[in-house]
């Protein structure tokens, strides 16, 4: 099986906003295409980096004239991608990253959740998750199990 | 937000032909669809052949949508591409939906 050279570090930077975050999901899609993953590992890129930057989008930056920068590095390690995704908004309640519970499903129908499956989803798919704040700045750092690094 | 509707006798299928039902149109889809029911028969089936992708977001959308459908008329999902399907699954809300694979198989088991 070929080994694809390693994917040089990059940096990917948008304006916040959810047809932003669109385009940054493409671009970074497009910046991953020399590692070849396979479909199931493209969606689950695409999906966790998702939901993070959703919630920079929502939380973050939560009113429309508050919009600022979010930045999303990739760097490609022997244990998968690294991500770096940083923001100027706001911090996060409490200082970390929330508790990503998955809800009951056997509730009636008008007890069902609508939201709240985003950090699960990001807590189940990624690994490392960690977020800090730096000064003005949030920092979330995770790691992607795909797309696995030579060593040296 | 491209969406269809044509009723059947007893089903309305519903019809997204949007590539992705995300946080940028969450809203839309969920307004969209409400008003293209508001007449609609007991069974409502959401065709997602054409989508390619949901985040949470649109995965509230769908469960919002069909509570608002609720009690009156049930939410039936077709056409899961591998993407949405998994998403569904990883947070459980598959075993909330009645799901099938094709919107054919949809409305042959709705049919009968």
């Amino acid at each position: 099986m070929p080994h694809p050279k390693k994917l040089p570090e990059f940096e990917v930077s948008i304006t916040s906003s959810t047809r932003a975050v669109r385009d940054a999901l493409k671009q970074v899609l497009i910046r991953l295409e020399p590692l070849v993953l396979d479909p199931e590992e493209t969606s689950t890129v695409e999906l966790i980096l998702a939901e993070a930057l959703n919630n920079i989008v929502e939380h973050a930056y939560p009113v429309a004239d508050t919009s600022g920068p979010i930045y999303i590095r990739c760097d490609q390690k022997t244990d998968g991608l690294h991500f770096r995704i940083r923001d100027n908004g706001r911090a996060m309640p409490d200082g970390q990253v929330p508790v990503g519970r998955i809800q009951p499903c056997d509730l009636e129908t008008s007890d069902l959740p609508e939201g709240g499956f985003g950090w699960f989803l990001i807590e189940d798919l990624a690994k490392d998750t960690r977020y800090s704040r730096n000064g003005q700045e949030n920092q979330l750092d995770l790691r992607i199990a795909v797309a696995y690094g030579q060593t040296g | 937000m491209e969406i269809l509707i044509k009723t059947e006798g007893d089903i309305c299928i519903v019809t997204v032909q949007e590539a992705r039902i995300d946080a940028a149109v969450a809203l839309e889809f969920k307004e969209a669809v409400r008003q293209l029911t508001v007449d609609a028969p007991p069974d409502v089936v959401l065709d997602l052949t054409a989508v390619t992708f949901i985040d949470s977001s649109g995965l509230g959308a769908i469960v919002a949508t069909m509570k608002h459908l609720a009690p009156d008329r049930r939410l039936i999902l077709a056409g899961l591409t591998p993407p949405v399907d998994k998403v569904f699954r990883l947070t459980r809300m598959d075993s909330v939906f009645k799901m099938f694979m094709t919107l054919e198989d949809a409305l042959s088991a709705e049919l009968n």
